[in-house]
């Protein structure tokens, strides 16, 4: 996985992520184009497939909507990678199939920077630096539903 | 075999092997709640494409945050769930009948100690207060859950609060949690089971409780617990829908961090806009004037909240400037409310009295803030807009508290007050 790095602070909060005006359409692609717009104006706009959002601490924090990992996912971003997560918004990323790691690497990158990052093996790279870190890879139990694109269809699978 | 926390030993038995700290298992859920968002589940549901519900005498569903529907988009999503609960016969629906999630499904009896418990509502912490192990999760989890009972779970680590000392009359369960999560700050418990041990607890009402174990979520935690005694024997006795086994931590079992606080002497308690962790005392907020007084919630609008209400206000007036909004938590309660007289005397006191649901908490409807006013509640969030305009501001309270500061106009200290 390779994208280009946005840095935010801690306690990214739902709301922001999405904003609860917005929750009245379910449709995704509607979700993606008001991702992150009280916090930042430019990301809907310049985020391309893949990008990487690096943050601080408490990721998520909030209410349970489910529709805030799915405007990041639909916005296009490959990864979230912050210190902690809220909990309900930890697995709501998995479970629509958003990678989520938990590790601090605000130190590492700079806003624009391009990231490497391996899931399976636990490693995230900064390329113009060639520094990397390493980090706890997800259980592979979740790398399946990650892999699957999310719990709907990694449990589809079972009625089939 | 090691000694293991309530957290370990739930999800051990619901999982089949061993559960540590850290480990994910799949677990078997004993019970799936959810509100006016089972539509949502609904379409996930019906993605996964299996043909009926795991196990429907499983599944409790009901409305509270929107009701009676308070737009068109609204009665369409109830409509949606009804027809869904009406084709598949499901046993455990309560329409918009009975009032909100967190308090009917202990009333109920569906709540058992023990018990894994899931529902799509971020406050589900609330059941803990019975002994059960109880989270909130995502929609589209909810309709795996449906389909086949089980979810993934990381087992949590544990940290045990130790609350000694007695709380004086007036202070309540509400004080204790506002102090914990001013204490350990919003994300404080990241992810944890928060025990509540001690001789607080002890003495606490199965309602205090619920308080307590509702609010565990604001300061992150995945669960609250307080381990199954005499009352909560009393409280399951005639209610409980089937058998039960208490489940508690082992003696000597490892828990990440262990609090020790004495609660004597503590001051009722106010968080301040726009976040749960802003507690002060009260003293140190009194003065600021309100616009508007809110008790009930999933958090404080049991039977125990409303009398403390009603014996500050008893036979004295609301302020002239305040809109006093009451709402019983659930048709028990309201019943109780009118039967024992508490409804009429706060009514004469001036307060408006709406149908058991969540009412303003949500800031949906049923008592919403114009830019510039300012709310003080018994519910348990204050984020920026949470009670209509973003301008306005949301402190929280113990009923006691609140109805202190109807009566004043600002914001008071109950002992002050006095009943
Ligand atoms: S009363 Fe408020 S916090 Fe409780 S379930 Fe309803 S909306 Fe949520």
């Amino acid at each position: 996985m390779k994208g280009k790095v946005w840095k935010y602070g801690d306690h990214v909060n739902t709301d922001v992520i999405i904003p609860g005006r917005y929750l009245d359409d379910y449709d995704p692609k509607h979700l993606a184009r008001h991702a992150m717009e009280d916090i930042d104006v430019t990301f809907a706009k310049d985020v391309s497939y893949g990008d990487i959002i690096v943050a601080g601490r408490n990721f998520g924090c909030g209410s349970s909507r489910e529709q805030a990992p799915l405007a990041l996912k639909f916005a296009g971003v490959g990864a979230v990678v912050a210190p902690s997560f809220a909990r309900i918004f930890y697995r709501n990323a998995i479970n629509i199939g958003l990678p989520v790691i938990e590790l601090d690497a605000r130190e590492m990158f700079n806003k624009g920077d391009t990231a490497l990052i391996n899931l399976e093996k636990g490693i995230m790279v900064n390329e113009a630096s060639g520094k990397s870190v390493k980090f706890e890879p997800l259980p592979d139990f979740l790398l399946a539903i990650l892999k699957e694109g999310g719990l709907v269809a990694h449990t589809a699978k079972r009625f089939r | 075999m090691a000694a293991m926390t309530f957290a370990q030993k739930v999800l051990s038995r619901t999982s089949g092997k061993e559960a540590f700290p850290g480990d994910i298992v799949s677990a078997k859920i004993d019970l799936a709640m959810s509100h006016e968002n089972a539509a949502l589940v609904l379409r996930s549901f019906k993605e996964i494409g299996a043909k009926q519900l795991w196990d429907p005498e499983k599944v409790v569903l009901l409305f509270d945050h929107r009701i009676p529907a308070n737009t068109t988009k609204a009665a369409e999503g109830h409509q949606t769930v009804r027809n869904f609960v009406r084709q598949e016969g499901l046993p455990n629906f309560y329409d918009m009948k009975e009032g909100i999630c967190h308090q009917v499904l202990p009333e109920k009896g569906h709540v058992l100690p023990g018990m894994l418990i899931v529902g799509t509502d971020s406050h589900t912490t609330t059941y803990g207060a019975l002994g059960a192990f109880s989270t909130g999760i995502g929609a589209t989890e909810m309709a795996a859950a449906w389909a086949t009972g089980e979810l993934w779970m990381k087992v949590p680590q544990t940290f045990r609060f130790h609350l000694n000392g007695k709380l004086d009359g007036i202070t309540s369960a509400k004080d204790v949690i506002l102090h914990l999560i001013g204490k350990m700050g919003a994300d404080g418990c990241d992810y944890r089971c928060t025990e509540f041990v001690g001789p607080v607890v002890d003495a606490m009402s199965v309602s205090g409780r619920m308080t307590m174990c509702n609010m565990s979520m604001e300061m992150g935690a995945k669960a609250g617990v307080c381990f199954p005694d005499q009352r909560t024997e009393e409280y399951l006795k005639g209610r409980a829908k089937g058998p039960w086994q208490p489940i508690t931590s082992d003696k000597g079992a490892e828990v990440e961090k262990e609090l020790d606080l004495d609660l004597t002497g503590l001051s009722p308690q106010v968080a301040y806009p726009h976040s749960v962790d802003n507690v002060k005392a009260v003293e140190e907020m009194v003065g600021i004037p309100i616009d508007q007084a809110v008790i009930g919630s999933c958090t404080n609008g049991r039977a125990e909240d409303l009398l403390a209400a009603e014996r500050i206000l008893h036979g004295r007036k609301v302020a002239e400037s305040v809109r006093l909004i009451v709402v019983p938590a659930s048709k028990e309660v309201y019943l109780w409310a009118a039967d024992s007289g508490i409804l009429s005397s706060l009514v004469r006191s001036g307060a408006i009295v709406t149908n058991p649901g969540c009412g303003p908490c949500l800031g949906a409807h049923q008592g919403l803030l114009a830019p510039g006013e300012r709310c003080i509640a018994t519910t348990n969030r204050n984020f920026k807009g949470r009670m209509g305009s973003p301008e306005s501001e949301v402190y929280l309270a113990s009923p006691a508290t609140v109805a202190a500061s109807a009566m004043k106009g600002e914001i008071a200290d109950p002992r002050e007050v006095g009943p």
